[in-house]
């Protein structure tokens, strides 16, 4: 029977550029799927005849551009599009935007706040700082403190050096920057509330904590540290929807030798001796390897798909405590017009911007109370985008998709599982918050997918429904991500590797975690990693 | 239930002000007489206006400067007004030089810091009345400096688009404002300023610029912006005057050895790098500082780098051999070492030098200051002539014109 050199366990980004990267080192490599597509949550589906849906992740900014082109990605088809900043509506019918043009920026901040608008440069640069830091450890594994191996203390090194090369001043940033809250981080530069609540937001999508929680202000950095094309901060649709993303993988993946099996959901790892051998599939179908890759979240592939038997109890004790919450939905419009604002005048570059309508940070606060209660937001924090104003590929000519990130959505409702009738009502409060904004939305409406954290984590395979596969808090980021001491990619399982966003250096569309984990395995392999051209230098 | 908010009809200031993104680079008060005069519709971003960077002939428009009067758009600067019973007190511990020896009627150029000792800003401070000034600077200061009013009688206002600017340079800048009725401007000596009556308003007439040369700053209400710029214009038409761009000023600042915040050194609020940060002393700026006037912003830092031999750059002004400009060249030791970097260069048809403003590596520049090179790449025709040059260490200003400072000022 064929034993693959390595089966990756989900198609996800992640999963697949972990697989592009081992088969490109030599290795016979499958990656099963269960879903009939491949993307994980980085999709663009067809749900209804002619709109395409990024029907999960819907932007892009952290898929690191080494591996763009490492796997040739632009030659199978990706193209990622800068957009415009962004426009938060406040509650007396105008609203706030964010504008690409430094001045035009000053001067829309400055419709508040002349103070604010004036403060923005001082904001930026120490974000800026803060970023510049982080992001040379984004393609790194993170050291293992407790190791003595030349290279965890090389690594540790590196960091040491790089802290020590702070100023006492941002020393004390850093430190504040990665426990604070967004909120306390905002107050120290800006005073009027649109304008906090505008950058609060970075700080708590995907996550299930409020803007006054400690830890956010990082959320917002693990935002900003993504680039295109090296603009860093921006952010931009993949042309054709986040699926384009994993279209590539897949095909660069397959052009270069790899076997792709969709519609094949692995029920268990197969384990011999404390070693991985291979999968089992739900339908009992036994397929061996000699490595076997998880890109499922640390849960699912620890608590689903190993045996607990296999696993020492701390390790499992330490999954189980791994915070992966639900704390998001979305709402997937086709639109059969463009929406119309009144606030906006019809010439802004708005349209093509992201928007929110949650004008204070009490109210982004306020409905994370409702979360805390177990119900989803009376009154949501929505990330808005109508992709289409950008990318003509996604509906037809005239015709709109609309993409709403919907926060907070607990992944139980006051304890028990979600319903049909609790998602409509959570898809009722999305949609009237639009509605009181463009009036006439609802009959622009030709087809709409809702998807609580029940949805995502039936479909998608996130657990709670969680997108970054675990949450960016400090105490769960590098060396403890997802558990301390397995932070390399490894796993107690001999052979057993992760590769997803649970692991350093976490989530949204990165690739980083896959890319890392197959430097990983190739070392353990001895095999040369001449093909992943080193991280771009921060200079 | 409706648990969302009331959406209310938005009608006030706020919402007539948001229509500014369909102008991105919106003019000064004087923009239809620059445009006018603008054939060559070379433009660039100034503080996000539309600014020229020559309008006719960029060789021509310097020696407009030198040889006759040149009147060049200075509104984008930033403005702020700060007033008060405590603005004297607030401004010396704000500024690194002792404003209390800045009597009203008077200007004088500083700089200020953080409280790290970095300069966050140079500019000009104008002294308009005991307890009234303005304060002029390249970039944006709000947030600073309303925290650092903090406890003093003082009000801080941002009056950029308010208030319109216009430099009038050159040596015949006196005669102009003469003829065009501004009496009494010849007893304005240099850093002097007065208010003179304009269009049933005022116009302040300061004796300042940044060209070295003799030369007038004015400042008006935006809206008498357009009548300033025709008494200007008619009053000097015998006197050779005409509208200039940037790069014409900017040749003649480096001849007057002056240094542009953002070209010749990073401010402090943008330096995203930790090393560029830079101290009054590394800069060419230690003359401001006033040990003794008392406490202000970024002292402590300061006297200490000072005392502890802590000040790591120094930025000089570079005679080179040749005639070829050294822009953006690195200057080396001994032809190997690499010790700093030219900011700005030019041959200086004043002085028939060749000359640089250069930042380097102490002691480089401050003991060290023989065997310095500078390479300069000049490319000719898609290719590279490198050249390594002698650079010598010269004091500033490159240029001394005695008519700068001559009093009466003379008609050219």
């Amino acid at each position: 029977m064929k034993a693959w050199d390595a089966i990756v366990i989900g198609g996800g980004h992640n999963g697949l550029v972990n697989a592009c990267y081992l088969q490109r080192a030599g290795l016979d490599v499958l990656v099963v799927e269960k879903n009939d597509w491949v993307g994980g949550a980085a999709t663009s589906r067809e749900l209804t005849p002619g709109f395409l849906y990024s029907n999960c992740s819907y932007v892009c900014s952290l898929f690191r551009p080494e591996i763009m082109r490492d796997l040739e990605l632009p030659r199978f088809g990706l193209q990622v599009i800068s957009y415009e900043g962004g426009a938060v509506f406040t509650r007396d019918g105008g609203y706030l935007a964010n504008y690409r043009d430094h001045d035009a920026h000053r001067r829309e901040f400055a419709r508040f706040s002349k103070r604010d608008a004036e403060a923005y440069d001082r904001y930026s640069r120490d974000v800026t700082r803060q970023c510049r830091f982080i992001q040379p450890l984004l393609m790194r594994t993170a050291p293992d403190p407790t190791s003595f191996r030349p290279r965890d203390l090389g690594e540790l090194l590196y960091l040491g050096k790089k802290f020590a090369g702070l100023s006492a001043e941002e020393m004390a940033l850093t430190l504040r920057f990665w426990t604070m809250s967004i909120s306390d981080f905002l107050d120290e530069y800006f005073e009027t509330d649109v304008i906090k609540a505008n950058f609060a937001l970075s700080g708590i999508i995907g996550t299930a904590l409020g803007p006054m929680s400690p830890g956010t202000a990082y959320v917002l950095l693990h935002h900003y540290m993504g680039e295109v094309d090296g603009s860093v901060g921006a952010w931009g649709y993949a042309r054709g929807g986040m699926g384009a993303i994993t279209k590539a993988l897949a095909s660069s993946f397959k052009a270069s030798g790899g076997t792709i099996r969709t519609g094949a959901e692995v029920d268990h790892v197969l384990i011999g001796n404390g070693k991985a051998k291979g999968v089992v599939l739900a339908g009992g179908e036994e397929i061996y390897g000699k490595l076997v890759i998880s890109n499922a979240d640390v849960k699912r592939t620890f608590l689903k798909l190993v045996e607990a038997k296999e696993l020492p109890d701390i390790f499992l004790r330490r999954v189980r405590n791994f915070k992966i919450r639900g704390s998001s939905g979305k709402v997937n419009i086709a639109l059969d017009s463009l929406p119309e604002f009144p606030a906006l005048p019809k010439d802004s570059p708005v349209y093509r911007a992201d928007m929110h309508f949650t004008d204070s940070i009490e109210r982004m606060e306020r409905a994370y109370d409702d979360w805390k209660a177990g119900r989803w937001s009376a009154d949501p924090f929505l990330d808005m985008v109508i992709p289409t104003t950008l990318d003509p590929t996604m509906a037809p000519p005239g015709k709109h998709f609309m993409s709403c990130f919907v926060q907070y959505a607990p992944p139980k409702i006051n304890g028990r599982d979600w319903t049909d009738a609790d998602r409509d009502g959570f898809a009722e409060s999305v949609i009237s918050q639009i509605a009181q904004y463009s009036p006439g939305f609802r009959d622009r409406i030709v087809h709409m997918e809702v998807r609580t954290p029940r949805e995502i984590e039936d479909e998608v395979g996130l657990t709670e429904g969680n997108i970054f596969q675990g949450e960016l808090t400090f105490d769960q980021l590098l060396f403890n991500r997802p558990v301390p001491g397995y932070a390399q990619y490894r796993s107690p399982v001999g052979g057993l590797y992760m590769c997803g966003s649970s692991t350093h250096p976490g989530g949204g569309v990165m690739g980083a975690p896959g890319r890392n984990a197959a430097a990983e395995i190739l070392r353990d392999l001895a095999k040369p990693i001449l093909h992943m051209s080193p991280a771009h230098d921060v200079i | 239930m409706n648990h969302h908010p009331t959406i209310k009809p938005s009608t006030d200031v706020r919402a007539f002000a948001q229509s500014h993104f369909r102008t991105l680079r919106p003019g000064t008060p004087f923009q239809p007489r620059i445009d006018a005069l603008g054939l060559k519709q070379d433009w660039y971003n100034w503080a996000g206006y539309r600014a020229p960077h020559s309008l006719w002939d960029e060789e021509l428009e310097y020696f407009a400067i030198r040889s006759q009067a040149a009147l060049f758009d200075i509104s984008p600067m930033t403005k702020y007004q700060i007033e008060g019973p405590d603005a004297e007190a607030y401004l010396d511990r704000l500024t690194l030089r002792d404003v209390t020896r800045l009597k009203p009627g008077r200007v004088h150029y500083t700089a200020w810091c953080d409280d790290e000792g970095f300069v966050l800003d140079d500019g000009t401070l104008f002294r308009l009345s005991p307890t009234r000034f303005r304060l002029c600077s390249q970039e944006r200061h709000l947030p600073w400096l309303l925290d650092s009013a903090i406890g003093y009688e003082v009000s801080v206002a941002e009056e950029t688009e308010a208030v319109a600017g216009l430099a009038l340079q050159g040596p015949t800048s006196f005669a102009v404002l003469r003829d065009a009725g501004f009496a009494g401007v010849e007893r304005l000596k240099v850093f002097d300023l007065a208010e003179f009556a304009h269009d049933g308003g005022t116009v302040t007439i300061s004796r300042t610029g940044f060209t070295g040369d003799l030369g007038y700053e004015l400042f008006v209400p935006a809206d008498k912006a357009l009548s300033l710029w025709d008494r200007l214009m008619a009053a000097g038409e015998l006197r050779g005057i005409r509208a200039i761009g940037y790069t014409a000023l900017n040749r003649a600042r480096l001849e007057a050895g002056l240094i542009v915040a953002n070209a010749d050194f990073t401010t402090s609020e943008h330096a995203i790098r930790a090393d560029r940060l830079r101290m009054p002393d590394e800069i060419g700026l230690g003359f401001m500082i006033d040990p003794d006037k008392g406490h202000f912003n970024g002292r402590r830092a300061i006297l200490e780098a000072r005392a502890k031999k802590k000040l790591r750059h120094v930025l000089v002004g570079l005679e080179i051999e040749g005639n070829i400009p050294a822009e953006h060249a690195i200057v080396y030791y001994r032809k190997s070492r690499e010790v700093g970097l030219v900011s700005a260069a030019m041959w200086s048809p004043m002085a028939k030098r060749n000359i640089a403003l250069a930042s380097l590596q102490r002691p480089y520049g401050d003991t060290i200051v023989d065997d310095l090179w500078v390479e300069i790449y000049a490319m000719r025709e898609l290719q590279y002539q490198k050249l390594m040059k002698k650079a010598k260490v010269v004091p500033r200003p490159f240029i001394k014109l005695d008519r700068r400072t001559a009093n009466p000022p003379a008609d050219f």
